[in-house]
C-alpha cells in the first residue's frame, strides 16, 4: 500500500491495454442503451412522484426552517431529562408498569385465542377450500386495522382505559397470529402424523403428537419476538386515551413540559430494550440459537 | 415381508423405563413451574392493567352492537338497514375520502422515500464490513437504533407541535422512522455480501465512494429494493393513523367519525382503508417477487 495507486503496476497494465479491455468487455463499458432508458425511467417516475408529492402536502421551505429550528429549541429544551418530581416519577413508573401489562395481556391472549383458529386456517388440517378462503379473509381484515384504530373502537365500547388498550392489541395481535400460526402448520413436517395414523391413531391424536410439538416452539418464539413490538404498541395507544404511558406523553408534548417529555421517552426506550433483551432470552432458549430469526 | 421387533430381556428394558420416566417427570415439572409463573404474570398484569372479566362479558353486546351499528345506515331511504342496501348514502363522501386516501398514500410515499436514501447512506457508514472507520460506524448505529426505537407517532407529535398541523409533520415522522428501521435492514443486507469485488476495486487503488459504487451497489440494489417496498406497506398502515394526532391523511375523518359517532361513516372509511391497504400489499407482493427473482437470475 505504499505505493501511489496511480502507479501500481496493474493499474498500469490496465490502462496501456485500456482498447483492447473495451473490446472484450462491451457489456460493461457499454451498457445496453435500452437499460439505461429503463432505469432512467424509472428513477425519473420515482423522481416526479416525489416532486409531486412535495407539492400536493404544501411542503415549502420556509416552513422546513422555521419547524427545523423550533425543533432544535425543544432539543435544547428537553436536557436534562427529568420528571420534576418524584411523585410524578413514579406516577410515570405506574403508567409504565400498566403499559407493560398491557402488551403482556395482549399478546399472550391472543395468542390463545389464535391458537385454534390457526389450525381451523391451516390447509393441511382442516383441507376444506370453503374454509380456509373465509377464514384466511377474515384473518385479514382483521390484521388491516391498525392498533390505534381498535384502540379507538374499544375506547367507545368499554370506555377509557388500559383495559380498552388490552382488547385493542388482543384484536390486533390475534390478525396476525392467527395468519403466522397457520403458515407455520402448514410448513410442518407431515411425517411425524402420517406415522400417528398409520398406528391407527385419529385426526385429534395427529395434531397432539405429530404436529403440535413441532410447531409449538415456533408459536413460542413468534409470540416473544412481537411482544416486544407489542410493548412499544402498548406505549402509543394510550396517545387515544387506552392507558398506558402514551397519556402522559400526549398529555407532557401538549403542555410543551420538554423535560418530561425526554424522561418519558427514555424511559420508554429502556422499557423496550429490558424486554428486548429478555424476549429475545426465552427465544433462544426455546428453539436454540441457530433458528433465531 | 414380516418383520419382527426385536424386545430386550425385562430387566435391561425396566431400567430404560425408569430413565424414560424420569426425563419425562423432569420435562413435565419444568412444564408446570414455567405454567405456574406465566399464570402469576398474567393474574398481576391483569390487575395492573384494571382487566375486569366480568365487566368485559357483560357488556360484550357492546362490541356486536358497535359493529352492528357501523355497517347499518343512519339516514337516507333505506335508514335502519345494512350498508350495501344503498351503497351511494353509504360512500357519501367517497370522492372526499379518496382524495385523502391519495394524500395517505403520499405521506407513505415521500416518506418511505425519504428515510430509504438516508438508510441507504447511513447502511454503508454502518455495516461492519464497510464502515469507513468503527467511530463512525458506532454513531451511525446508535443514531439507526434512536430513529426506529421511538415510535412513529410519538414523532408526529412532536413535530405538529414544531411545523404546524397537516401532512409535513406525517411525512417527517414515516422519514424519520423509515430511516431507522431501512438502515438496519439495508445494513444487514450489506454485511453478507460477497466481498472479493470490494477487495479488487480496493486493489486498483480506488476510494471508498467507488467501493461502494461499483463493488458493493450493484450486489445489494434489488434487495434494497424489496426491503424498501415492504416498508412502503407498513407505512401506509402508519401514514394511516397519523391524522390521529394531526399530521395529515385519512385518519383525521376517521378518529373523527369514531369521536362523534357516526357510525356509517366509520365502516366506510374503515373498508376503503383495508381495501387500499389489501391493493398495495398486493402489487408490492408482485413487484418484491419480480425484483427479488431478477437477483437469482443474475
Amino acid at each position: 500500500m505504499t505505493m501511489p495507486a496511480t502507479d501500481h503496476p496493474l493499474r498500469l497494465a490496465a490502462r496501456a491495454d485500456r482498447d483492447g479491455l473495451i473490446q472484450r468487455h462491451p457489456e460493461i463499458f457499454h451498457p445496453s442503451p435500452m437499460r439505461r432508458i429503463r432505469t432512467g425511467l424509472i428513477l425519473a417516475l420515482l423522481a416526479g412522484l416525489f416532486a409531486y408529492g412535495l407539492v400536493v402536502l404544501d411542503f415549502d421551505v420556509a416552513r422546513l426552517v422555521t419547524g427545523v429550528g423550533k425543533l432544535g429549541q425543544f432539543l435544547w429544551f428537553m436536557l436534562p431529562p427529568s420528571t420534576g418530581t418524584w411523585a410524578k416519577f413514579f406516577v410515570y413508573l405506574h403508567a409504565l408498569a400498566e403499559t407493560v401489562a398491557i402488551a403482556f395481556l395482549g399478546t399472550f391472549t391472543a395468542a390463545i385465542v389464535a391458537l385454534p383458529v390457526g389450525f381451523l386456517a391451516a390447509k393441511n388440517v382442516v383441507p376444506n377450500v370453503v374454509v380456509h378462503f373465509l377464514s384466511r379473509r377474515i384473518v385479514d381484515t382483521i390484521r388491516g386495522v391498525d392498533e390505534l384504530i381498535w384502540a379507538l373502537i374499544w375506547v367507545s365500547v368499554v370506555g377509557l382505559g388500559p383495559f380498552a388498550g388490552v382488547l385493542a392489541l388482543l384484536c390486533a395481535n390475534f390478525g396476525l397470529f392467527s395468519k403466522l400460526f397457520s403458515e407455520a402448520i402448514e410448513a410442518a413436517d407431515r411425517k411425524a402424523s402420517e406415522g400417528i395414523a398409520s398406528t391407527g391413531g385419529g385426526k385429534l391424536h395427529g395434531i397432539r403428537f405429530g404436529i403440535l410439538p413441532q410447531v409449538l416452539p415456533i408459536f413460542g418464539s413468534q409470540v416473544l419476538y412481537f411482544f416486544e413490538s407489542n410493548t412499544r404498541s402498548a406505549t402509543i395507544i394510550g396517545i387515544v386515551g387506552a392507558g398506558g404511558i402514551g397519556l402522559h406523553l400526549a398529555e407532557q408534548i401538549r403542555v410543551l413540559e420538554y423535560q418530561h417529555v425526554s424522561a418519558l421517552i427514555l424511559m420508554i426506550l429502556v422499557t423496550v430494550a429490558i424486554i428486548d433483551q429478555v424476549s429475545t432470552r426465552l427465544r433462544f432458549a426455546l428453539i436454540g440459537e441457530r433458528a433465531a430469526p | 415381508m414380516s418383520s419382527a421387533v426385536t424386545r430386550l430381556p425385562d430387566h435391561q428394558l425396566a431400567a430404560h423405563g425408569a430413565a424414560y420416566a424420569e426425563a419425562v417427570s423432569a420435562k413435565r415439572r419444568q412444564l408446570y413451574i414455567g405454567l405456574a409463573l406465566f399464570i402469576l404474570a398474567y393474574i398481576v398484569a391483569g390487575i395492573v392493567a384494571e382487566v375486569r372479566p366480568a365487566t368485559f362479558f357483560t357488556n360484550l353486546w357492546r362490541f356486536t352492537d358497535y359493529i352492528g351499528r357501523i355497517f347499518t345506515l343512519e339516514q337516507g331511504a333505506a335508514a335502519g338497514r345494512f350498508v350495501l342496501f344503498d351503497p351511494v348514502e353509504w360512500m357519501w363522501g367517497f370522492d372526499k375520502w379518496m382524495k385523502l386516501l391519495w394524500e395517505t398514500l403520499l405521506i407513505a410515499y415521500v416518506g418511505t422515500l425519504t428515510g430509504a436514501v438516508g438508510g441507504f447512506v447511513f447502511a454503508f457508514l454502518s455495516a461492519r464490513n464497510l464502515t469507513p472507520n468503527s467511530t463512525v460506524g458506532f454513531l451511525a448505529k446508535r443514531w439507526l437504533e434512536f430513529c426506529r426505537t421511538v415510535p412513529e407517532i410519538v414523532f408526529a407529535l412532536i413535530f405538529v407541535v414544531a411545523f404546524g398541523l397537516g401532512p409535513v409533520p406525517g411525512v417527517l415522522a414515516i422519514a424519520i422512522h423509515t430511516f431507522g428501521a431501512l438502515g438496519k435492514q439495508f445494513a444487514e443486507v450489506a454485511e453478507n455480501i460477497d466481498m472479493k469485488p470490494v477487495d479488487g476495486l480496493t486493489a486498483t487503488g480506488a476510494t471508498w465512494a467507488e467501493c461502494m459504487r461499483f463493488a458493493v451497489v450493484p450486489q445489494v440494489l434489488s434487495n434494497f429494493a424489496s426491503y424498501a417496498l415492504l416498508r412502503f406497506e407498513v407505512n401506509v398502515r402508519g401514514a394511516a393513523v397519523m391524522g390521529f394526532v394531526g399530521a395529515g391523511g385519512i385518519g383525521q375523518d376517521l378518529v373523527e367519525a369514531i369521536r362523534k359517532f357516526y357510525y356509517s361513516d366509520v365502516s366506510a372509511i374503515l373498508v376503503l382503508i383495508i381495501a387500499t391497504v389489501m391493493i398495495i400489499d398486493l402489487s408490492t407482493e408482485r413487484l418484491r417477487h419480480h425484483l427479488i427473482g431478477m437477483d437469482n437470475r443474475s
